[in-house]
């Protein structure tokens, strides 16, 4: 079966004042359809960079990649068409209401008025949105806002959903919630989901597979379980005492980083 | 999640290639693109009626407490004062909204709201001219409102003089908001694009004759503003207003076009391009 997504020497370099930074330096993956991947690494390995790259965002300096049947390069309007994205900052207007928002969006994605109505009255039934459909964006809460990006996310039906850290930033309560989420957009729908990660508890409950990534490059990648076997030498270690193995660092524990921003 | 009707894997039939830039299909999307951001930042404005009030501030106080001054003072023109005056500050308007156009597409970019409409098939150039296409309606009602004060205080001008300088108005809102958004797309922060905008606006307000015309200006100043569009649309205005539509309307009509067909293109190639 044709995989999801498919990238080769998938590259991005800057260039900025103070010098040149490789933040992704050349990653083949392989994503087959209605899988969770948890793309794990530390802060600044290049995670956002590389789902800027496969959401069309940002254009690659090396590689190719195919998203849901399509080119990255040669048509990424036909990418944008399968895929939804949600950043890690989200992306509503702090002032304007979540229907406004939610329709708004559906039109984007070439909804006609009805459907773009139909659809946000049904996706916010499903994140449990339909209350708070007339409040100003601004007034949600954390959980809250976090299932309002990703139904933003949602409303052309996407084949692929991309999540840029869904979870920093969220009370502990929440965080089950919207892992508990993302698997119902996978179950349910087929979703293949694409999350980036520093939470090394999100990725071991979460995703079916992991890709970690340091300093731009895939460093390992295989089930959770796998990575344990591989490199804690056996299962039931800890995925912390594996990642230390792989990267030769920690990762934070949610507990230890601040609020993201 | 019981909803039936979500195609999700690979296997889903393929949806018809994209249309080419020149095909219907694509003109139609980008027109109905273009109505659709022009309807999200219309509502937006409208919902927050100070911000109207707000770009009409200034140029009103100019009307109210600089206006009478100048009744009496001998401005070299066709016309009397407030057909001199009720030009510079449409003109004057329209310069200083129209530059500071781009700072909500700043904003919108830090807050990641630009990224998330980028992310879908919308037309890049929409998200361009919608705006644009709002900051003209904008600036046409703030701009009727600001001549309806005029003429409160004295101000008359032949009907089709006002709608020439109307007309001015869209063309410069166009051209000038193009830029702004066109460096607000390059730049960062509100801290980089503040400065720049002022100190491009100054000496452009100050050479244009907004004020004062540049009849009286000595020779280097006035060779100065020679090198300023908005110097022409000026004069274009006032000579609209009274009733003289010859080859001065004309000049600023030329200036004002030159101005749009470069600076809207250029912002059109950016946003195209900008990311991917
Ligand atoms: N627009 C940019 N300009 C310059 N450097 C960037 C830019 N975006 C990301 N980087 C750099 O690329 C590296 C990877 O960043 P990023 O992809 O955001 O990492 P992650 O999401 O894994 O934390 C970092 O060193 C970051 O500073
Ligand atoms: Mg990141």
């Amino acid at each position: 079966m044709t995989p999801v997504i498919h990238t080769s020497g998938l590259a991005r370099t800057f260039h900025t004042k103070r010098g040149t930074v490789e933040a992704v330096r050349g990653i083949d993956l392989t994503v087959p359809a209605g899988e969770i991947l948890g793309f794990l690494g530390p802060n600044g390995a290049g995670k956002t960079t590389t789902l800027r790259m496969l959401t069309t965002l940002l254009a690659p300096t090396g590689g190719s990649a195919a998203v849901a049947g399509h080119d990255l390069l040669r048509d990424p309007a036909g990418v944008r068409r399968r895929i939804g994205y949600v950043a890690q900052s989200g992306g509503v207007d702090p002032g304007v209401s979540v229907r406004e928002e939610l329709t708004t969006q559906a039109r984007l994605y070439r909804l006609d008025r009805a459907a773009a109505r139909a659809r946000t009255a049904e996706l916010a039934a499903e994140l449990d949105l339909a209350d708070l459909l007339d409040r100003p964006c601004a007034a949600l809460s954390g959980g809250q806002r976090r299932r309002l990006d990703i139904a933003m996310g949602l409303l052309h039906r996407p084949e692929v959903l991309f999540l840029d850290e869904p979870t920093t930033g969220l009370d502990p309560g929440s965080r089950v919630d919207l892992w508990a989420l993302v698997r119902r957009i996978r179950d349910d729908w087929g979703t293949t989901v694409f999350l980036t990660t520093h939470y090394l508890d999100e990725a071991d409950a979460l995703a079916d597979r992991l890709v970690v990534v340091d300093h731009g490059r895939v460093v390992a990648e295989g089930t959770a379980h796998a990575l344990k076997t591989e490199y804690a030498g056996s299962p039931d270690a800890s995925l912390q005492d594996a990642f230390i193995a792989i990267t030769g660092r920690r990762v934070p524990a949610p507990a230890e980083t601040p609020i993201a921003v | 999640m019981s909803t039936p009707s979500a195609p999700s894997t690979a296997s889903a039939p393929a949806a018809p290639a994209t249309p080419g830039p020149n095909t219907p299909s694509a003109s139609a999307a980008l027109l109905a693109d273009t109505l659709l951001i022009f309807g999200r930042y219309l509502r937006q404005t409208l919902a927050a009626r100070v911000g109207l009030v707000f770009g009409l501030l200034q140029p009103l106080l100019f009307l109210v407490l600089f206006g009478p001054l100048l009744r009496e003072v001998p401005l070299g023109g066709k016309g009397d004062s407030w057909q001199t005056l009720v030009p510079g500050l449409l003109v004057q308007l329209g310069l200083f909204s129209a530059a500071f156009a781009g700072f909500g597409i700043l904003i919108e970019k830090q807050q990641g709201i630009l990224e998330r409409m980028r992310v879908t098939p919308v037309s890049r150039v929409a998200l361009l001219l919608g705006r644009v296409l709002k900051d003209i309606v904008q600036l046409l009602v703030q701009s009727l409102l600001l001549v309806l004060v005029g003429v409160a205080f004295g101000l008359r001008a032949p009907i089709l003089g006002m709608l020439v300088g109307f007309g001015f108005v869209a063309l410069m809102t166009a051209s000038i908001a193009s830029l702004s958004y066109a460096l607000a797309m390059r730049v960062d922060s509100p801290q980089e694009f503040a400065p720049v905008v002022n100190s491009v606006n100054l000496p452009l307000m100050l050479l244009s004759g907004i004020l004062l015309p540049m009849s009286l200006a000595p020779d280097w100043l006035d060779g100065l503003s020679r090198a300023n569009p908005l110097r022409y649309v000026v004069l274009a205005v006032r000579s609209a207003f009274v009733g003289d539509y010859g080859g001065t309307v004309g000049t600023g009509a030329l200036a004002a076009l030159g101005l749009t067909a470069v600076s809207v293109p250029a912002a059109v190639r950016l946003f195209r391009r900008a990311g991917a």
